[in-house]
């Protein structure tokens, strides 16, 4: 896999029902605010996912109960 | 200097003249011609045109209409399958979202066929076969605005009256091509109407103010549209003058014109004003002396702290509490709320909460930080812009009002009078789950 590929985790903030478990898999990207619900440390609803996390960014996307999380690659 | 394209008025009354029957209409603006289409080879002359007249759309966005008429194109032109059920969808957005505008109601009452003929132009130009003309649940012309399209039988495309609910939201673009697709006057995450919108098919979503503008630049051209108004965004503009005025209304004027003079045009501000409110309960507060001087156009009443949107211009009367007119609003945002989203569904009703205590004078400075911090929590998170919106109208409120802020942390109120200033047409509870039948 090349180093150029960028990795991005989006989430739709209409399905996400606040499990939680995103953050569990990522937190140093993710936290969740007062309700419980995900908040993209680095702001926004689309994060870099770097080098280092691809594989807990896939786990998140697969524990999401509500489909809420999707990644992209982009060359 | 007066210029009247939009809304001819009648130099007797001085008022907005009635052109709602299609010969009273023709006779005042003259016949339209043929739009260029698809089929006669020439489908980007009118494109070429609005890009020429530098039109940029009036439902809050002020985008250039060149720009997101081309993507409409483009989308379509991008599609492998060409069948019926995919080709473009044109709809006309006379939804008027916002409570203290009035615009969209006065071009429905006065020009309707103004509105039509500007859908039929945008149709053609797009390849659309399908034409919608959405007003909200309950709008009072709608029977006019039946007689108005069924006296146009040689149109090309048929038009067809929806009536989606009078929910803020729902004037949304994402939410106008939901509910004509699937009925639910939700905003929709992710697509954009532009690619995928009513039924996954390429959707062109305008304001009416915007074409009705079209329809004029069908007939004189682009060159002739941008000869007054600001060089940015030339044009004229309907602009909604409400509050603390002696005859608030709705006016047109040259892009560019100073906010002075709006004012002057409505009779001038009556009695002492602090702050105007721009753009609507999605927009902002600036104070007074930053925007009097201030050019209504884009760029200028941006620079001033404001924000045109769709052309809300509301002078709050000095005498009464702005915070209590921050915190009903703000009740109302939190109640329009569609539901799916966290930071808007939890996030707007813990503020508005905040800020009815803030109002009563009850807070401490814990509970304004804590206001503060909840605003740049709902930011940017939500899946359509009206958490943004509702954030930047309590935020700027709480910044120009400073002043008042801290004699309420005080637990005073400087307020001469009480009473209520911006209407709000109903307060309905924050959504505890996904907008019901009441977004249908
Ligand atoms: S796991 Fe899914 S539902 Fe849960 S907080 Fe994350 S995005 Fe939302
Ligand atoms: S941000 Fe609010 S209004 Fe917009 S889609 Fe989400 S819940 Fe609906």
């Amino acid at each position: 896999m090349s180093k150029h590929v960028r990795r991005q985790l989006h989430l739709d903030p209409t399905l996400c029902d606040a499990h939680g478990f995103c953050a569990e898999l990522l937190p140093d990207l993710i936290d969740l605010d007062e309700w419980g619900y995900p908040v993209f440390i680095a702001g926004g609803l689309v994060t870099d996912i770097p080098e280092g996390s691809a594989g807990e960014a896939k786990r998140a996307v697969a524990a999401c109960p509500v489909g809420a999380l999707r990644l992209t690659k982009h060359a | 200097m007066l210029t009247h394209r939009l809304l001819p008025i009648d130099p007797q009354t001085g008022r907005a003249r009635d052109l709602r029957s299609l010969a009273a209409h023709a006779a005042a603006f003259g016949p339209l011609p043929t739009p260029p289409s698809a089929a006669d080879g020439h489908p980007g002359a009118l494109i070429e045109a609005i890009a020429e007249a530098r039109l940029c759309g009036r439902g809050g966005g002020w985008f250039p209409t060149a720009r997101k008429m081309q993507a409409v194109v483009d989308s379509a032109a991008g599609r492998r399958q060409r069948s019926p059920g995919s080709r473009p969808v044109v709809i006309a957005n006379a939804m008027e979202g916002e409570p203290a505008s009035g615009k969209d109601a006065v071009l429905l009452a006065h020009v309707p066929h103004l509105i039509l003929d500007g859908i039929q132009a945008a149709a053609a130009t797009v390849g659309a076969t399908d034409a919608y003309l959405a007003v909200h649940r309950g709008t009072p012309s709608i029977d006019d605005l039946d007689r108005a399209i069924a006296e146009r039988r040689s149109d090309p495309v048929r038009v067809e009256l929806i009536t989606p609910p009078a929910r803020y939201v729902a004037s949304e673009e994402s939410a106008l091509a939901h509910w004509a697709g699937d009925g639910s006057a939700t905003p929709v995450y992710g697509d954009r109407p532009f690619e995928r919108g009513m039924n996954g098919r390429p959707t062109l979503v305008q304001n009416v103010e915007t074409l009705a503008h079209l329809g004029l630049i069908a007939r004189h051209g682009g060159a002739w549209f941008a000869e007054v108004g600001d060089a940015q965004a030339p044009g004229t503009t309907l602009v909604t003058v409400g509050g603390r005025v002696r005859q608030p209304g709705v006016i047109e004027v040259p892009t560019g014109t100073p906010v002075s003079e709006l004012l002057a045009r409505c009779g001038d501000v009556d009695g002492p004003v602090e702050g105007f409110l721009t753009g609507g309960y999605g927009g902002a507060w600036v104070a007074s002396e930053a925007l009097w001087s201030a050019e209504w156009a884009p760029a200028q009443v941006r620079e001033a702290g404001g924000v045109i949107g769709a052309g809300i211009l509301w002078a709050l009367d000095a005498g009464i509490c702005p915070l209590h007119e921050i915190a009903r609003v703000a009740t109302y945002m939190a109640g329009e709320s569609a539901g799916q989203c966290g930071p808007c569904r939890f996030g707007l009703p813990s503020v508005a909460d905040d800020l009815t205590d803030l109002a009563r004078a009850t807070s401490t400075r814990e509970d304004l930080a804590r206001i503060n911090a909840r605003l740049a929590l709902v930011v940017n998170r939500g899946g359509c812009k009206h958490p943004d919106g509702t954030a930047r109208f309590i935020g700027t409120g709480l910044t120009v009002f400073s002043e008042e802020v801290a004699e309420h942390l005080r637990g005073g109120c400087s307020a001469s009078r009480t009473g209520n200033s911006l209407p709000i047409p109903q307060v309905r509870k924050s959504p505890v789950k996904r907008a019901g039948k009441d977004f249908r």
